[in-house]
């Protein structure tokens, strides 16, 4: 009994070193002040019905990037700690971390930028901004966005949740690849902290991309046709294919690893004819794709911030899209280049390595349409496209730099290498970070009303940039001096001081980062000077910007109808020939109820995991039945949204016009 | 005059950052643009072509972008045809840009990939030398099976000799054997045989190691490898054949066992049929499956 109920989970296990009890103390003094602060004002009730239960996508989608941010924050933190060992840790001092200890945090640094950092700001982004560049009220299954958004809540608190609650965290690599995930060499609860908390999340992730795969085809405006979608809507459309073919090899692979783990199989187990090396094969081909799930996105955001900027259509829409697909469908061929080094023959690394090669063709094409968009434009150099043009700094090399590794003779060598991270950090934090940050500052007075502040927004870009390339170029010298990745300690002198230089380029990041909270905070507090009640700050050209800021909660009162490309361009030229606009006439429409069975059912399903990582299969039970019943409440209950009449619409519109003008 | 004044702060820095790069680059040994064996060399050819090609196409296109950005900035009066967009002659050559480029890399990517295959043997004058590494937490294991002597964390290699190395692991998780100076790199894991072929150039030191991550001992599984002349590995090679320190079935059990940062040991006699017994231990009928026959 009393192990159905505690599993494996003793007093020894709870947190008693120093950075667990400082974790926990942390988490639960922050937890005790937002607390306060709510009661204080009387907030809690209006935090659960206007934003915990909410199905508005644009909710969903702010608190998707303020969990995400946090989850930022928590990666830093680990990559300071990282930089830190590894500029100390030389020759007879082993540095401040054990090797454990090192591994652990590099893991959890991973695994929370990819999935937790990066995916959270690129969904978040998505739901503010796809609905409203098709001209949709909501999303296609707001129910599911709900629940995937607090599943994917439910894996960071359960990524973080051995420092409340003891244990630690897996020290196998970003991937947990088998066999060193196995029990016979992590037989800790780390790996099934891993497990529960990417399964989870993972169920999170797998539900936005059906979502937003079936929005962008079922619920665009009248006359936007596949060829008249904005960019970005293209690129989150082939993002949501990527993830909904591949998240599921991740669900099944961390299944089977599961199993090994907790029923004694022998899928990826050294012994009993277990073969590892499937691990290694289905974990990256799912890896190798959400790269470009993380990354193509971005490039949407870059046309829509290129063109707009430069007050000039896209050049070459036709061969944008068709570079984005063409990157979508290769993206899933090419996963064997993450182990040319395993031991596969020449012929088959070679046409792995030719296939990742080609990627770089339709990347190329991207770029070049971007020149070819500025090209006779209007540019005006805001800081979004300060990011865009840090992003072909630093992208360009990037890629090249995966050009070279994608042949296989180079990879034996840059293979596990300093150079290698160093290229996928570029890629990521040059490619779809920078891609965020552009479209954060681009659609912020979409969704707040007031646009951010430009000169600090440019300050924090000059810092990103070059502690970008103090950080990382060091890195990549590193490895052609043969450093490997991962190092806990090294016994070479001459390595050190450009590992001190990575950590200074890293504390210039940090600056960065501390002018960006601070453009945060001074553009709230100035906020009346950079109002933007038009709903048209940067006159700019697709549908979203047609309505005021922030939009009305039904975003459209009523549906456009899209005559082209750039949709609202057009409307506005047409404006100013024909300024007297028809009178319109409102109808009746549907819109979601909110509902809290998204966040019970992923309650549950936190109880679930927690309960499955310390073996205690009593509580599990309870949270897999819990799961089990609200799916049943929900399924049946019919009344799921409600009606917003005419008259109300009439009153919502007069009301927001009167506002605007006031 | 405020805008000049800043860029040539901007340059100033960059360059003296860049310098910096250099001195430290030179300070230490960039082993991967050093080689001293032959495969190492052949690696290093696309190494060096990569960075010339970053520099060929990285600078000039970024070059070209800030040209056009500061070029038809607002209020420069430039010409403006917001309609404008890439007829077909341009994006055709969109296209064909880097198509060639990628052309001609996969041509090089094909042909370099088969010709330093880890597979193929490499041709020289002297006979190879085979020599079997076991990967274990968290040492290596070197078998000399012609000279009947193990290593451990320690190899010594004559020079101008091609070796044939032969890799398997023992109760350890997968592992990476790496000697940057002499080409690189192969996966050991347990059940398999893969295959490196290397050849130094020269005497001299290598440092070699691991460099897939695999747990607590990682950072510690170096070790040096010695290339030297002939006459010289055959007289360490006999001193160790007539040393006392054999590696029988109890002493490899002993080695089995995990330790972290292992000094370099030497043994005689080590069991005939070690490396075999060692992969078949992790195969269900005892036949050894070699990767290249997959």
């Amino acid at each position: 009994m009393w192990n159905l109920l505690f599993g494996k989970l003793t007093w020894n296990s709870l947190p008693h070193v120093w950075y667990t009890i400082g974790g926990t103390l942390t988490l639960m003094l922050m937890g005790a002040v937002a607390a306060a602060v709510l009661t204080y004002t009387k907030r809690w009730k209006w935090l659960w019905n206007e934003w915990l239960t909410s199905t508005d996508p644009k909710r969903i989608g702010i608190m998707y990037i303020i969990v995400a941010l946090l989850m930022l924050f928590r990666g830093a933190l680990d990559a300071i700690m990282i930089w830190m060992q590894q500029a100390l840790s030389v020759g007879s001092s082993t540095g401040y971390l054990s090797a454990d200890h090192f591994q652990q945090i590099f893991t959890a640094h991973g695994d929370i930028m990819v999935f937790f950092a990066t995916m959270g700001l690129l969904v978040g982004l998505m739901n503010l901004v796809v609905p409203l560049q098709i001209g949709a009220r909501d999303l296609a299954f707001p129910f599911l966005n709900t629940l995937g958004f607090w599943l994917y809540v439910a894996g960071a608190i359960l990524i973080n949740m051995f420092f409340v609650f003891g244990g630690d965290f897996a020290a196998t690599g970003w991937l947990a690849q088998a066999p060193l995930s196995e029990l016979q060499f992590s037989p800790g609860v780390g790996v099934d902290y891993w497990i529960w908390s990417l399964q989870v999340s993972g169920l999170g992730s797998l539900l936005a991309g059906l979502n937003f795969l079936v929005t962008i085809l079922k619920m665009r405006a009248p006359g936007m046709t596949l060829m008249r979608m904005p960019l970005f809507v293209w690129t989150t459309l082939c993002s949501s294919i990527l993830v909904v073919t591949v998240f599921p090899i991740l669900a099944i692979t961390i299944a089977m690893l599961t199993l090994d783990r907790y029923l004694g199989m022998h899928f990826f187990t050294t012994t009993n004819g277990g073969n590892p090396m499937m691990y290694i094969n289905l974990i990256w081909m799912w890896g190798h794709p959400e790269v470009y799930i993380l990354v193509l996105p971005s490039f949407g955001i870059f046309s829509e911030v290129v063109s707009t900027f430069s007050h000039k259509k896209l050049a070459g829409y036709t061969s944008q899209v068709l570079a984005a697909i063409f990157v979508t469908i290769l993206s899933l061929m090419v996963w064997l280049h993450h182990f040319f080094t395993m031991g596969a023959g020449a012929d088959v690394n070679a046409i792995f390595g030719i296939s990742t090669m080609i990627i770089a063709i339709p990347t190329g094409v991207q770029i070049f349409n971007w020149l070819s968009t500025m090209y006779r434009g209007r540019i005006v150099l805001s800081s979004s496209l300060y990011w865009f043009l840090g992003f072909v700094a630093t992208f360009t090399f990037g890629g090249i730099a995966g050009v070279l590794l994608a042949s296989p003779t180079a990879d034996y060598q840059l293979h596990n290498s300093l150079f290698l991270v160093a290229h996928f950090h570029t890629m990521i934090v040059g490619g779809a970070l920078f891609g965020l940050f552009a479209g954060i500052t681009y659609w912020f007075p979409k969704f707040m009303g007031f646009k951010l502040n430009e000169k600090l927004g440019k300050t924090a870009f000059w810092f990103w940039l070059t502690g970008f390339f103090l950080a990382f170029i060091p890195l990549y010298i590193l490895g052609y001096m043969g450093a490997t990745r991962r190092l806990d300690h090294y016994t070479n002198p001459a390595w050190q001081p450009l590992f001190i230089i990575s950590v200074l380029g890293f504390m210039v990041i940090l600056a960065g980062v501390t002018t960006q909270i601070l453009q945060i905070i001074i553009s709230i507090k100035n906020r009346k000077q950079n109002m933007d009640l038009s709903g048209d700050p940067w006159d700019a050209r697709n549908l979203e910007w047609a309505t005021s800021s922030p939009p009305p909660f039904y975003n459209y009162a009523v549906i456009p109808e899209v005559h082209g490309r750039d949709a609202f361009w057009e409307m506005k030229k047409e404006m100013k020939e024909n300024p007297q606009p028809a009178n319109v006439e409102y109808k009746d429409f549907e819109l979601p109820k909110n509902t809290p069975f998204g966040i019970y059912l992923a309650g549950f399903a936190l109880l679930f995991g927690f309960a499955m990582v310390w073996h205690m299969f009593l509580i599990a039970g309870i949270g897999f039945v819990g799961m089990m019943v609200c799916l049943i409440i929900r399924a049946f209950d019919e009344e799921t949204e409600y009606i917003l009449t005419a008259q109300e619409i009439a009153k919502l519109e007069q009301e927001r016009k009167d506002h605007i003008y006031a | 005059m405020k805008h000049k004044a800043k860029t040539v702060i901007f340059l100033i820095d960059a360059l003296s950052i860049a310098t910096l790069f250099v001195i430290l680059a030179r300070n230490g040994n960039l082993q991967l643009l050093n080689p001293q064996g032959y495969v190492a060399q052949g690696q290093s050819t696309l190494l060096v072509m990569a960075l010339v090609l970053a520099f060929c196409i990285g600078i000039p296109l970024i070059l070209f972008t800030l040209f056009i950005v500061f070029r038809y900035q607002e209020g420069n009066n430039q010409a403006y045809t917001p309609e404008w967009s890439a007829g077909k002659k341009l994006t055709t050559a969109w296209w064909s840009i880097p198509a060639c480029i990628i052309f001609v890399w996969a041509i090089i990517g094909w042909q370099s990939a088969h010709a330093y295959d880890p597979y193929n043997p490499i041709i020289a004058q002297s006979k190879p030398i085979e020599i079997e590494v076991v990967a274990l937490r968290w040492k290596w294991l070197f078998i000399y099976p012609q000279e009947n002597i193990a290593t451990v964390n320690y190899l010594e290699i004559p020079a101008n000799t091609p070796i044939d190395f032969q890799l398997t692991a023992d109760n350890a998780p997968m592992n990476s054997f790496w000697i940057p100076s002499l080409g690189g790199q192969i996966y050991a894991m347990t059940g398999m045989v893969t295959q490196i072929h290397l050849m130094a150039n020269k005497p001299g030191d290598y440092p070699g190691g691991a460099a897939e991550m695999s747990g607590e001992g990682f950072s510690g599984m170096n070790f040096t490898v010695k290339a030297t002349s002939n006459k010289e590995y055959s007289q360490w090679v006999q001193s160790i054949n007539q040393s006392a320190n054999m590696l029988d079935t109890n002493g490899y059990n002993k080695l089995v066992e995990p330790s972290t940062n292992n000094q370099g040991k030497e043994f005689s006699q080590p069991n005939k049929n070690l490396f075999n017994s060692i992969v078949a231990k992790y195969m269900s009928n005892g036949n050894t499956i070699y990767m290249s026959q997959m």
